[in-house]
């Protein structure tokens, strides 16, 4: 039951946010046991709430955190204006200011979901209901994957045979391209995960850690203090003997599971409890401090790579201790920067803040609540733009516009998602089909 | 972004009194032949021998094809530049590249190389194939900071070139990773870094040289490396403080 502290918590501060849910639309007014769903988003369906209410005990019934949907849709749309190569709002995604990005949000967010609906599923359905439901889950986002490795493969074909092919200057570049030339081997190795083109590395990542994710959840669920001990030493580990998966045509795995894992899990454990257990730790003051003063240095270090002649500031010891800061093993400094960033953010954003229901978060809040889709959409939008930006015309003012249209895109299909979604739920009553998975798996 | 890094660098620079590379080169402003890495072996070497020997160890896109060839590439362009500016000097380059050539492979080939020509300068172009391969980064900047020290070790200077900037293939080759670890190791090893991928980049975004063509003609192909070419002879010059040299060597 201590499990449960975040939710208690959660509970007697629903009086204050009825306004913020109903704000979020998909939200139900009734205020009574959401799960916060996986990537996907959600199912709200009224039946299931219902269901749950009977079957759960009251001290046990949970809120949507918002936070998380905020910040997650704000993550895909950092993903997303990213992943267009030489776009000038780059200029304004958090890797610029700081060690960690919005792949560490994305992550740590997905953890923490993950661990909140199948948690909920293991509890009350047993392990090998929970742990099918996250295969299945699996199973779409490798569905997910293998589209997005469609469209990838659509525009090398697009260039290696329309631009580039006849041009001198770029007879390597196209050679080494040259992907159409093994298909066999291409494809396969696409398909088994091991050829993941470049900015195509985070859904792979997710399946791993998701394919891995009941027994873990388990443990969590018995012994969460042993489960994040457990991770931690995996982490650890890494450094000592560098353990990452293979990758095609060379190399290993960009974002390393075996390092990357520990986000997952640590989002896993904040969701069952460890929130709850760290909050005081997290409200006082001089925890909040360090926090700070930690973003802060990492602000001044990111200076220095936007302005060379800074770095001669940074005294060399520092810099031979601190460099590389290696993304692909999630690097410590990373880490930290991501908790620090937490820390801060939920030390002066309450669950109950009145702002989630403004308008003007709820773009965010929507692409958050279905995530899957909005990301998949994102990593086609990005090349889309790029494709635009490098066809037609690549001023700043065009791509300040894709940036703008793909996030306005973005939103409209969230918005639509969801839409579908309320139809489906009203026909499901209708027909009185019992409750559905709370994991947004939507067939 | 890096145009707007470009920019607010720019900005820093000018309000910091640096001085400026003339634009030598199609216009590659001073700002992107960054760092304060200096060449001093070439410069006792020419100031001694009154010759240079350059090695260029690279891949596909250091070499280039068409009636031209050799000739129009742009260590053969690098050298009349040199040449041109610094007269009385002897200055040859000779050309070590094989396409498809990760960064490890190519350090396994400097010993021979070094031995047979006895250089006083090395250009190194690599980063491309990486990328497209996906070398782990990590492994990436051990193979850049072995072959930078062996290089350092046999006494040639060295000068890292980076990939060439491709608006097409920049949504599907990610090269940030990579380029980062070549300015890390040149800023660490006290190597000028020639920044081929910003300053085509400038080139293109500039409307300098239209790197959108698509086209089979060699006139752009051309253009381009005789434009790297020049800067990247310029950077040698200024790196080693060789303006001037030239003038004062008997003719």
């Amino acid at each position: 039951m201590k499990n449960w502290g975040l939710a208690r918590r959660v509970n007697t501060l629903r009086g204050n946010r009825a306004g913020g849910e109903q704000a979020a639309g998909s939200a139900p007014a009734s205020g009574a046991a959401v799960s916060a769903d996986v990537i996907a988003g959600a199912t709200r369906d009224k039946d299931t709430l219902r269901v749950r209410e009977l079957a759960a005990p009251p001290v046990m019934a949970s809120s949507r955190d918002l936070r998380l949907d905020l910040f997650r849709g704000i993550a895909l749309w950092l993903i997303f204006v990213d992943h267009i190569p030489n776009n000038v709002v780059n200029w304004f995604t958090l890797r610029n200011y700081g060690f960690s990005d919005a792949a560490e949000v994305f992550i740590f967010i997905s953890g923490y979901t993950a661990a909140f609906v199948y948690g909920r599923a293991m509890r009350e359905q047993g392990f090998l209901v929970a742990g099918a439901r996250i295969l299945k889950r699996v199973w779409q986002l490798y569905v997910a994957h293998v589209f997005l490795f469609a469209i990838f493969m659509a525009q090398i074909a697009y260039f290696q045979t329309a631009s580039n092919l006849e041009n001198p200057i770029y007879a390597e570049e196209v050679r080494a391209l040259d992907f159409m030339q093994r298909p066999d081997e291409t494809i396969i190795q696409a398909l088994l995960l091991a050829f993941k083109p470049s900015y195509m590395d985070i859904l792979p990542l997710y399946i791993m850690l998701l394919l891995f994710f009941a027994p873990i959840l388990w443990l969590l669920q018995k012994n969460a203090t042993l489960a994040l001990a457990l991770s931690v030493l995996i982490y650890a580990g890494n450094w000592q003997f560098g353990w990452n998966l293979k990758s095609y045509p060379s190399g290993h795995w960009f974002f390393n599971p075996v390092a990357w894992q520990l986000l997952f899990v640590f989002g896993a454990w904040c969701a069952l409890g460890g929130a709850e257990r760290l909050a005081r730790v997290l409200r006082s003051p001089v925890m909040i401090s360090i926090a700070v003063a930690y973003l802060a240095f990492a602000f001044a270090i990111a200076l220095t790579w936007h302005f060379p002649r800074f770095a001669y500031y940074v005294p060399s010891w520092l810099r031979e201790w601190m460099y590389p800061i290696d993304k692909t093993n999630l690097d410590i400094l990373r880490f930290s920067h991501f908790l620090a960033l937490a820390a801060v953010t939920v030390y002066f954003l309450p669950l109950n803040w009145r702002g989630f229901g403004s308008p003007l978060f709820k773009p965010a809040i929507l692409c958050g609540q279905h995530s899957l889709e909005i990301f998949c959409l994102g990593v086609f939008l990005s090349f889309a733009g790029h494709f635009v930006i490098v066809e037609f015309y690549g001023g700043y003012f065009m791509q300040v516009l894709v940036s703008l249209v793909g996030i306005a895109v973005m939103t409209g299909v969230a918005a639509l998602i969801s839409w579908y979604k309320s139809l489906e739920r009203g026909s499901r009553t209708a027909k009185k089909t019992p409750a559905v998975d709370p994991a947004g798996g939507q067939a | 972004m890096r145009a707007a890094c470009a920019v607010l660098t720019a900005i820093l620079i000018g309000a910091g009194g640096a001085h400026a590379v003339p634009s030598e080169g199609c216009g590659a402003p001073g700002y992107f032949m960054h760092g304060d890495s200096l060449l001093d072996q070439v410069r006792d070497v020419v100031a001694k021998t009154n010759a240079l020997k350059i090695v260029v160890f690279g891949t596909a896109s250091s070499t280039l094809g068409g009636s031209g060839g050799a000739a129009d590439a742009y260590p053969a362009r690098l050298e009349a530049a040199m040449r041109e500016s610094l007269p009385g000097i002897t200055v040859n380059v000779s050309v070590f590249a094989r396409p498809r050539q990760p960064a490890e492979k190519m350090v396994k080939a400097f010993d021979k190389v070094i031995e047979e020509e006895k250089p006083s300068l090395a250009i190194w172009q690599t980063g491309t194939f990486d990328a497209i391969q996906g070398v782990n980064p990590r492994e990436f900047l051990a193979s850049l900071t072995e072959g930078v020290e062996k290089l350092k070790a046999a006494g040639v200077d060295v000068v890292l070139v980076n990939m060439q900037y491709n608006p097409r293939t920049e949504g599907v080759v990610a090269v940030e990773a990579y380029s980062e670890s070549m300015r890390w190791v040149a800023r660490e090893r006290q190597v000028p870094l020639f920044d081929r991928l910003a300053i085509m980049r400038y080139w293109n975004e500039a409307g300098i040289i239209n790197l959108h063509t698509a086209t089979r003609d060699f006139a752009v192909a051309k253009r381009v490396h005789d434009c790297i070419g020049r800067a990247l002879a310029a950077l040698i010059i200024d790196a080693a403080r060789l303006s001037g040299i030239g003038k004062k060597a008997p003719q």
